[in-house]
């Protein structure tokens, strides 16, 4: 059954399949993991607080979120992106947002959603003692969160956001639905155009799988010595 | 309300360097000519596999017979606005996000294989037509599949977002052929179903299906239907509705290319010459109407216009 | 963003929802509700799959048998780290053609092909994560348990069926009830393989009407509800089966 299986096409296909959509995909997952980690934690602390109104608003961002199909979401923001801007500049038109702007904000923000609930977990596993012990030396909520709270959660956090990362990287492949070039898509470009489909997603699967593999690999290494360490 | 507003113009504004906040320069200038002056940049949508309208070619850049037509556009353009230089983007479009990505910004003009019709011209407006073609289904010689009725109860295939699926979704509820018809992302994955036998037939305009199954690897296994669901309809540049001075550069650009003997170059160009990536050659001559289509060039979207 | 607000220009019609959808079967609405039925009976099917092998998986994983430990621990790897969609595309663009072709022939020219590859791609794709779940389970009990049953003379089977499992669902139940809520969103994913759940009759609302935020927010909301409910339903399925001592910690 592998007998007319054409591995030349994967093979002139490569630089292609690599420098464009590899390089679409991490770039991708790079960028709206930074994002997200970021905005997830400011979430969470809007949550954790005492503020009014804001944990309540930021609580329901992260529940609709998460009720959300990612695919439902990429579409939307995708349609909706421009109108936003447009919004928010007072501009006589919506603005120009380009598929990778789109695809990163979209992320970030979907994303963001679950590394909120990864570093509120993490904020909420500091001790409250260590709070209370940073206000007694006199420290502000600022200096308590950024020196002492904030450090041990992300550190103590650092394999479920790496794991989330995995998962992250592998969603972006849904990016597919827009006619993105990102991995999936620069695969199943050549694998049209060549009708070459069997050679072209077994090998998008294997790379997939490679990569999240070994990065879930490390992190359970990570998460040994992490273990060790405290 | 005011602050979140400002918070989020500074963030797009820091994200993206837009010069869209500043004031517009001193000009009378308005919408997408505006916006290109300001941005210095012009966005083209392109489609993956309409051949030979707009497709990748093998180094998977877009090419293609309305990609010619709207590099004629960007020129005029430039000219009218007096650049020294204008950048061209590209933007993948599927027939699904077209009209959503024309309306909210995201591409300036649509180059490819849209059907120009009076309900789509509510949303979006179009240039010059610049193709006629109706539309009809492939199928497998071998599944014997003569008519319209003939796909009664069987599986059909055709593009989401395209008047053809529409077509064949009214056809099917109107004549009750329960018909069990799937939405495909783009027309060669379409023709793909059919290829691997998940479909029994691909609805699509036949221009389409004819360099479908030119490309294919056994051209001789399919057949196109007699029948149509359609009149010959005509195909249009897609840009954005209401914005008249832009529309006007576009519509005179393409009215003295269609006028010119240039049109007839492009044309052989893409129709009945070999084409990349596969060197095939379509060999559809310039019909008729088409011909009078170019030779009074109309942005009409009424089929019996032509 | 509110319709007629200074320069947005996109018109709202929410009266869409109401008027008649191309496929003679109704309203957009009706399509749209059509689109849920799909998602929901998608999901289901699939969560019958994720948890027939998931259990089975797990079991696995907690055998002694090194081989078992090692098949388990592979099937988990192999369907976590390959991205959904990739996996949806091969059961569907490729395994057919690798079969047998009078088999490839009639999988493919199934009329819901699209639904029951979904059920199977989605279902294995949740049954590694389900997999997870039910070893972290039975791994959980005190080891008393599995010794209780083997001193009353049931065999290793009957130990899991009678003793481990139910007690093991009882604790992941919770982790258990967000799988199955990923589940039903990763229904969504099948749109790309033609079926028409939720999230691609939206798609083709979107289409056929021209009213992209009217179809996406309608979808949003009804993905809102499906959520809510499930979460509800599943919380008080919790409260009754939860096992005193050990779901403190959720």
């Amino acid at each position: 059954m592998f007998s007319d299986f054409d591995f030349g096409v994967i093979l002139r296909s490569l630089p292609y399949l690599f420098k464009e959509g590899m390089t679409f995909t991490l770039t991708l997952t790079a960028v709206a993991t930074v994002g997200g980690v970021i905005l997830g934690t400011l979430i969470a602390m809007i949550r954790l607080s005492s503020l009014p109104v804001l944990p309540k608003i930021a609580a329901g961002y992260v529940n609709v979120m998460r009720a959300l199909p990612l695919v439902l979401v990429i579409f939307l923001f995708y349609f909706l992106m421009p109108y936003i801007g447009q919004w928010a500049l007072r501009a006589d038109q919506p603005i120009q947002v380009g598929a990778l702007s789109s695809t990163i904000i979209t992320f970030t923000l979907f994303e963001a959603a679950y590394f909120s609930e990864i570093m509120r977990a993490g904020i909420q596993s500091i001790p409250r003692g260590q709070v209370a012990a940073g206000y007694a030396i006199g420290l502000t909520y600022r200096q308590v969160m950024s020196y002492v709270v904030l450090p041990q959660a992300f550190r103590n956090m650092l394999p479920v956001i790496f794991t989330q990362t995995i998962v992250l990287f592998q969603d972006t492949s849904l990016v597919y639905v827009l006619s993105i070039t990102d991995f999936l898509g620069a695969a199943s470009k050549i694998a049209q155009r060549d009708g070459r489909l069997a050679e072209m997603y077994l090998f998008a699967a294997a790379v997939y799988f490679l990569i999240s593999f070994t990065a879930s690999m490390l992190v359970k290494r990570l998460q040994r010595r992490l273990a060790v360490a405290r | 309300m005011r602050t979140a507003r400002l918070l989020l113009a500074g963030c797009l504004a820091a994200a993206f360097s837009l010069p869209a906040a500043i004031p517009a320069s001193a000009q009378e200038l308005t919408g997408t000519l505006k916006k290109i002056k300001d941005t210095g940049a012009i966005t083209i949508g392109y489609r993956e596999s309409s051949v030979p309208f707009s497709y990748l070619d093998d180094n998977q850049k877009p090419v293609g017979f309305a990609m010619d037509i709207c590099a004629k556009i960007v020129d005029a353009v430039k000219s009218n606005l007096k650049l020294d230089k204008l950048e061209v983007k590209y933007n993948p479009v599927t027939s699904a996000t077209r009209i959503p990505l024309i309306a909210n910004g995201t591409v300036d003009l649509e180059c490819g294989s849209t059907t120009n019709n009076v309900e789509r011209q509510k949303q979006v407006g179009f240039t010059n037509t610049h193709f006629l073609t109706a539309s009809r289904f492939v199928s497998k010689k071998a599944s014997n599949i003569k008519s319209i009725a003939d796909l009664k109860g069987k599986t059909v295939v055709s593009t989401a977002g395209t008047t053809n699926i529409k077509q064949v979704t009214e056809a099917n509820a109107a004549k009750s052929l329960n018909i069990n018809v799937v939405p495909a992302k783009d027309h060669a994955e379409a023709f793909l179903m059919v290829e691997t036998d998940r479909a029994v037939a691909f609805v699509m305009d036949d221009i389409l299906l004819a360099s479908l199954v030119a490309g294919s690897k056994d051209p001789s296994a399919y057949v196109i239907s007699e029948d149509a669901f359609s009149l010959p309809e005509p195909y249009g540049i897609m840009l954005r509705r209401d914005d008249p001075p832009f529309k006007a550069v576009a519509d005179g650009a393409t009215a003295a290319l269609y006028k010119s003997p240039e049109i007839q170059t492009i044309y052989t160009k893409w129709f009945q010459s070999p084409i990349p990536p596969k060197s095939l050659n379509l060999n559809v001559p310039l019909g008729a109407e088409l011909k009078k289509a170019f030779a009074t060039p109309t942005d009409s979207g009424d089929p019996a216009a032509y | 963003m509110a319709a007629g607000s200074r320069g947005v220009n996109y018109h709202w019609n929410w009266g869409i929802l109401l008027e008649p959808s191309p496929d003679g079967q109704g309203t957009y609405l009706d399509m749209l509700l059509g689109g849920l039925r799909w998602t929901i009976v998608t999901a289901l099917c699939a969560w019958v799959v994720a948890l027939v092998f998931g259990s089975a998986i797990g079991v696995l994983r907690t055998l002694q048998s090194r081989t078992a430990q090692w098949v388990a621990g592979a099937y988990v790897e192999l369907f976590r780290n390959i991205p959904l969609l990739v996996q949806l595309f091969l059961w569907f663009f490729v395994v057919p053609e690798l079969l047998p072709r009078e088999w490839g022939i009639w999988i493919k020219q199934l009329r819901y092909g699209a639904f029951y590859t979904a059920v199977v791609a989605i279902g294995l794709y949740m049954s590694s994560r389900v997999a997870t779940q039910v070893s972290a389970g039975i791994s959980a009990l005190p080891k008393g348990q599995r010794m209780a049953g083997t001193a009353i003379g049931l065999t290793p089977a009957q130990t899991y069926r009678y003793i481990l499992l139910p007690m093991a669902y009882r604790i992941v139940l919770p982790p258990l009830t967000s799988e199955f809520l990923n589940t039903i969103k990763n229904t969504s994913v099948a749109l790309t393989i033609g079926l028409m759940e939720l999230t691609g009759a939206a798609r083709s609302m979107q289409e056929f009407s021209f009213q992209v935020f009217e179809a996406f927010t309608a979808a949003t909301v009804i993905y809102l509800l499906l959520n809510a409910i499930v979460t509800f339903g599943m919380r008080a399925l919790e409260r009754r089966l939860a096992v005193p001592g050990f779901n403190a910690a959720r």
